[in-house]
């Protein structure tokens, strides 16, 4: 019996749902198998690290704490993967949010030190928006390739965050990194270590889900991206809502940059480039581009990192995280596959075949 | 047949759960045991910085045997992670963490704060609290006696100088060294490069191979892997190692010496306090006379004579009759940093920010 696929009519409502479902457990089989591998009990250490994750109050809170930044790349990159353009430079924009906020932090303080967190907020989304808006102005213009562009401009202001904290913006005392912003201006607590980014992630969530849905912008944007042809066809301006979408992805990158910086880091230093970006690009295709989704996603990604630190203390070894995490993406990529083809077998397929 | 499998793979996770609940609080039985956390800021298969420290934390272990418990959390970043990390060991038992990278610093101080009745030991910062120390090595110590070798082995009087980043460490070791290079020959220079990481194998080998390309014939480092020793010894140029004895890891006699720590001689006495029930928290920069610092075996390629006044070197500073930083300094601008007769305080050497003469590259 050969089997192929063939494209649905339709994106499949029951894959959509069971696809994630059954990859995410896949891939637990999976990492059970390396786990097995390495002479450590699966079902001990699964345990270990939901335990590890959600085992405690203080556990909740750094899962939900490291849930925010992450949820908010996943929802810079869903915007712009929306349009079917594909921004891999999320960490770049978040980057870009970190520089602008410190920048503001260190050097505006002719300001009172209540208007510092908002004013730099503001600035470092600003940041964000521009440095994204940068590929999407060359794509727009003269079509050139944003995958290359926006990775690369990571590698820049990778490099130039660091001639800051190393160089130009080095505290005087110690070894690298600024001054800590003024702890007036940190974005504060709300629930032991979970911050006040919570918020600004939920409504965010919450305000996207609506321009997306249920706005004529965000209706062009989807048809830009389902089918840039027809888009054209009715009159929607590809150039323009390109460069507009870029910056409503870059703004979010940079929010996310300025939330944690505020809330969690307090200055520009070593670690900056934690990678978040390059996570965010997972959940968002995990989420199949949806906000809501997102937060769930946003969660097991977090779960999955502050779990893994339980593997190390059972004494496996430290790359063993990775891998788990890693191990999730794989049967997600493949099985996504499912959900705009179907498997049909040759035999039941003769009769449309002329 | 598809709703079969998934049902089996739903039963299989619920199981998974289910099995997992049976295997908590086994801990209860070793409370007598001493739990050790221990973070390394890179896995210690980079045979440099951490491998030097888990041999330490090795030599600890294989010292109070089953007195003791380590738990290790390797490549760990600077971030918020450590703090969860640092939360994580105290959960799993541990009364005492050690953590080996400067920028853990302020989350060490964050924990440390909500945890009185766990010690903290941060190595190379400056930090502490009731329950929290920080230690390091005067490596320049050793710095000084590597840098005249180098000089004694130069024939080009060209010395280069991997450096990672420009923190005060790093910059006391180099000024260090060129020191003591200049102590044998007066006009040798030492270049330096910055390759702005502390572990990256190519990058390292990259800084190494860009100073060998203009000329300079002795390499030495501060950086973890062996990549700089190993790009210098390839093209027949000689090296000086960093943190474990290179000559040994490279397997070569043109590593001509290797500064090293022992870290070892930190953490036995600081365990002991804990068992004592003794511990105090302390700056500790420990030198000679702990042997937290030491140089490896000198290659048979150096003359003896000069082994002998590496050796005498070493005599006088052990018995503390002369330090790198005394007597009159010039930076390399020419301006004299500091007047003949006079000693540089630890609080200047901790936080250094300029090149003595003869160094040719910038802190900034």
């Amino acid at each position: 019996m050969r089997t192929h696929l063939q494209k649905r009519d339709n994106r499949s409502m029951r894959m959509t749902i069971l696809v994630p479902i059954i990859s995410l457990l896949v891939s637990f089989l999976l990492g059970a198998l390396v786990l097995l591998l390495s002479k450590a009990n699966p079902l001990v250490t699964y345990q270990a690290m939901l335990k590890g994750a959600f085992g405690s109050q203080t556990k909740i809170q750094y899962t939900i704490a490291k849930a925010v930044p992450l949820l908010l790349c996943g929802l810079a990159v869903g915007v712009a993967f929306r349009l079917k353009f594909w921004n891999i430079g999320a960490e770049g924009q978040y980057i870009a949010g970190v520089i602008g906020i410190t920048w503001v932090m260190q050097f505006w303080t002719f300001l009172p030190v209540w208007l510092l967190l908002p004013i730099g907020m503001v600035v470092g989304v600003a940041c964000g928006a521009l440095w994204a808006a940068i590929p999407g102005f060359l794509k727009a213009q003269w079509s050139v390739d944003e995958t290359l562009t926006t990775l690369m401009m990571n590698y820049i202001i990778i490099g130039y965050a660091e001639y800051l904290y190393i160089n130009a913006w080095k505290a005087p005392r110690g070894n690298m990194g600024t001054i800590l912003y003024p702890e007036a201006a940190w974005l504060p607590r709300i629930w032991g270590r979970v911050h006040a980014g919570v918020y600004f992630a939920l409504a965010l969530v919450v305000v996207l889900y609506f321009i997306l849905y249920k706005t004529r912008w965000g209706f062009e944007l989807n048809m830009i991206g389902k089918n840039r042809r027809a888009a054209q066809c009715q009159g929607v301006c590809i150039k323009r809502n390109i460069v507009l979408g870029m910056l409503l992805s870059g703004a979010i990158a940079g929010l996310a940059g300025a939330i944690d910086s505020a809330a969690v880091t307090h200055q520009l230093t070593k670690g900056v480039n934690s990678g978040y970006g390059f996570t965010g690009i997972i959940i968002a295709w995990m989420s199949a581009l949806n906000p809501f989704v997102s937060i769930l996603v946003a969660l097991i990604m977090a779960a999955l990192e502050t779990g893994s630190d339980a593997l190390q203390i059972m004494k496996l070894p430290s790359a063993m995280g990775e891998v788990m995490q890693g191990l999730i993406l794989i049967p997600l990529l493949a099985g996504s596959v499912f959900i705009d083809y179907r498997l049909v077998s040759r035999a039941s397929h003769t009769e449309a075949t002329p | 047949m598809k709703r079969g499998i998934v049902l089996l793979l739903i039963v299989l996770l619920v199981s998974m759960v289910a099995f997992g609940q049976g295997s908590k609080d086994k801990a209860s039985a070793a409370d007598a045991v001493l739990k050790v956390g221990v973070i390394y800021i890179s896995p210690p298969g980079d045979m440099g910085y951490s491998y030097m420290h888990d041999q330490g934390t090795i030599a600890m272990e294989q010292h109070f045997g089953d007195k003791v418990e380590v738990i290790r959390m390797e490549d760990i970043p600077e971030n918020e992670s450590s703090e969860r990390v640092m939360e994580n060991l105290i959960d799993a038992g541990c009364k005492i963490i050690f953590a080996n990278s400067y920028n853990y610093q302020q989350y060490m101080q964050n924990v440390a704060k909500r945890h009185p009745n766990v010690y903290f030991e941060h190595c190379s910062g400056y930090l502490d609290n009731p329950n929290m120390s920080n230690y390091f090595g005067r490596m320049y110590q050793m710095r000084y006696l590597s840098g005249m070798i180098a000089a004694r082995m130069s024939a080009s009087g060209k010395i280069g100088y991997v450096g990672a980043y420009n923190t005060p460490e790093v910059v006391r070791g180099i000024n260090a060294f060129t020191l003591g290079v200049r102590a044998i020959n007066p006009k040798a220079t030492v270049t330096v490069v910055w390759t702005n990481t502390w572990f990256d194998p190519s990058l390292e080998r990259q800084g190494a191979i860009a100073l060998l390309d203009q000329g300079c014939d002795v390499i030495a480092q501060h950086q973890d892997t062996t990549e700089p020793a190993k790009a210098a010894v390839e093209r027949g140029k000689y090296a000086i190692g960093y943190n474990a004895d290179f000559g040994k890891i490279v397997g070569d006699e043109r590593v001509l010496v290797s500064p090293m720590w022992n870290w070892g001689n930190y953490m036995i006495p600081t365990i002991q306090s804990v068992l004592d029930g003794t511990w105090k928290s302390q700056s500790y920069w420990g030198g000679l006379e702990d042997e937290m610092i030491h140089l490896s075996p000198i290659s048979p390629l150096v003359p003896a004579d000069m082994v002998k006044a590496v050796e005498a070197k070493q005599q006088e500073m052990h018995d503390k009759k002369w330090d790198v930083f005394w007597g009159e300094i010039r930076d390399n601008t020419g301006a004299v940093r500091q007047k003949s007769g006079e000693k540089m305080s630890d609080e200047a050497m901790l936080t250094i920010d300029w090149f003595v003469e003869g160094v040719i590259g910038s802190v900034y």
